[in-house]
């Protein structure tokens, strides 16, 4: 039986299609998949990421915790609000999962993971945790509000919102009554990612919808994320994946004399491939696992798509080192090998396409 | 569940419709496309080319995923919807009036091995 989110019902009733999604019964779309994408970059749309899992650190040793567990360092951290992205990895260097961290003192923090993987990133932080309690928020729910005009129709479906929320910058979150607002997000658009408590999600939601804000289905948030050039973990990345490797060193902090699980290895190893975005020259459809062949030799895709927002295949795919932006690949597609051009992503952020 | 009753079905979930021309009409149903979601690319089989009963001969991309559509009968390939190719979205909006390609069948008995409509519909209930 497939886990459920407080929202299942909501999403039952407003005709989402549901599948399987890591364990949890989730809308892939609620009728058209590209029409809940283009309407999140022109206006604002809301997911349901209630299976992904917040978890609170408090304790003195939370700071010294994170310094150890996490690539990115929590020093940057200094307004309590502020949020950082990371990848926590294993000893070999290979990501374990990649999550926000929320800072707000030096003994609390929250972060927040994936849902194919929090059952393994708590045992994994528990396991280190020493005397930092460690609390799993499934009474937590959260929507993911995004768009142009994401925050000004949340501020009309959550009155007295706008006050707690109107200032924050990217990558800033406050607390509005016992709800975090955090201006972060997974689709290259601005908006919030709210976590409330479960039992007002549905009013939440219906204030949202009431408010204009559409529903949008995991289906458009993966071809929204990879318009943005963001990772997908267990596609793009996971646990034999170096983040060196995968577009992510600058989430990865190897200067500063702390010590972090998977740093050695990192340092010690020189990267040998590199992540780049491809655009199909020829029509066709762009896959994970479909071979990439360069002057360098052979590549993979890891995630590939169709681009609503430049109606054309787009990828993110895994190329020896020495391809550049601006070369000239061939991708295998069945019996065919169709052109595309190496870029750097992201592909679109704020509505533009970049490349 | 849209299945007009006037035409055959392959458990694959190909749609085909004789004509007085004796060329067979071939798409995927309107139960396949609303499965696919909302597809971006149509892979045409070349004219001329002989395929078997069964046979792999196009594929239809959603933005989710790619799918294999299979002959429902042998035959040649005489035409490919170019139309079609060239607005894949219009087998969403009617996957009954948006064909993929034209058969001139081997035999047009070999129909008759074909689902007709209520045997589709509990193929496609049970999908």
């Amino acid at each position: 039986m497939a886990k459920q989110t407080p929202l299942y019902a909501t999403h039952v009733r407003l005709g989402g299609k549901m599948v399987d999604f890591a364990g949890w019964d989730m809308p892939l779309h609620y009728g058209s998949q590209v029409e809940e994408h283009h309407h999140v970059r022109r206006d604002a749309g809301m997911f349901d990421v209630s299976h992904m899992l917040a978890l609170d650190l408090d304790g003195a040793g939370a700071h010294d915790l994170l310094h150890k567990l996490i690539a990115n360092n929590v020093d940057k951290l200094t307004v309590p609000g502020r949020a950082l992205y990371s990848c926590m990895l294993n000893p070999q260097g290979g990501v374990i999962d990649d999550l926000i961290v929320y800072f707000f003192r030096p003994d609390f923090y929250r972060i927040v993971v994936n849902a194919g993987t929090a059952d393994k990133d708590l045992a994994w932080i528990s396991q280190h945790a020493g005397n930092v309690s460690v609390k799993p928020r499934r009474d937590l729910a959260m929507i993911a509000v995004q768009g142009p005009n994401a925050r000004a129709k949340a501020w009309v479906a959550l009155p007295g919102s706008q006050a707690a929320s109107a200032e924050l910058k990217p990558f800033h979150a406050a607390w509005f009554g016992d709800a975090l607002i955090a201006r972060t997000g997974y689709t290259g658009e601005d908006g919030f990612e709210l976590m409330i408590p479960a039992e007002r999600a549905e009013a939440t939601w219906d204030a949202l919808l009431a408010a204009g804000v559409e529903p949008a289905g995991l289906g458009a948030r993966d071809t929204l994320r990879l318009e943005a050039g963001m990772s997908l973990y267990g596609q793009d990345i996971d646990e034999q994946t170096s983040p060196l490797e995968a577009g992510l060193a600058w989430t990865v902090d190897l200067a500063a004399p702390r010590n972090f699980i998977g740093k050695s290895v990192l340092a010690a190893r020189r990267p040998e491939k590199q992540t780049f975005g491809l655009l199909l020259e020829d029509r066709g459809v762009l896959r994970a696992h479909q071979k990439v062949r360069t002057a360098q030799g052979e590549g993979e895709i890891t995630s590939g798509s169709f681009s609503p927002t430049m109606n054309r295949s787009i990828a993110l795919a895994r190329l020896p080192a020495g391809v550049a932006a601006g070369d000239t690949v061939e991708v295998e597609i069945r019996d065919k090998r169709l052109k595309a051009m190496v870029v750097k992503p992201p592909f679109v952020r704020n509505g533009k396409v970049l490349v | 569940m849209n299945i007009p009753a006037d035409l055959k079905y392959a458990q694959s979930h190909e749609w085909a419709r004789l004509a007085d021309d004796g060329l067979v009409t071939v798409g995927i149903s309107d139960h396949a496309q609303e499965a696919l979601g909302d597809i971006v690319y149509l892979e045409l089989p070349q004219v001329g080319r002989k395929v078997k009963a069964g046979e792999e001969c196009a594929v239809v991309e959603s933005v989710k995923a790619a799918s294999d559509i299979y002959a429902p009968i042998a035959g040649e390939v005489v035409a490919v919807n170019q139309a079609a190719a060239d607005a894949p979205e219009s087998v969403n909006q009617d996957a009954y009036a948006a064909w993929l390609f034209r058969l001139k069948p081997d035999n047009a008995a070999d129909l008759d091995k074909l689902l007709d409509a209520d045997a589709y519909a509990k193929v496609a209930a049970e999908d």
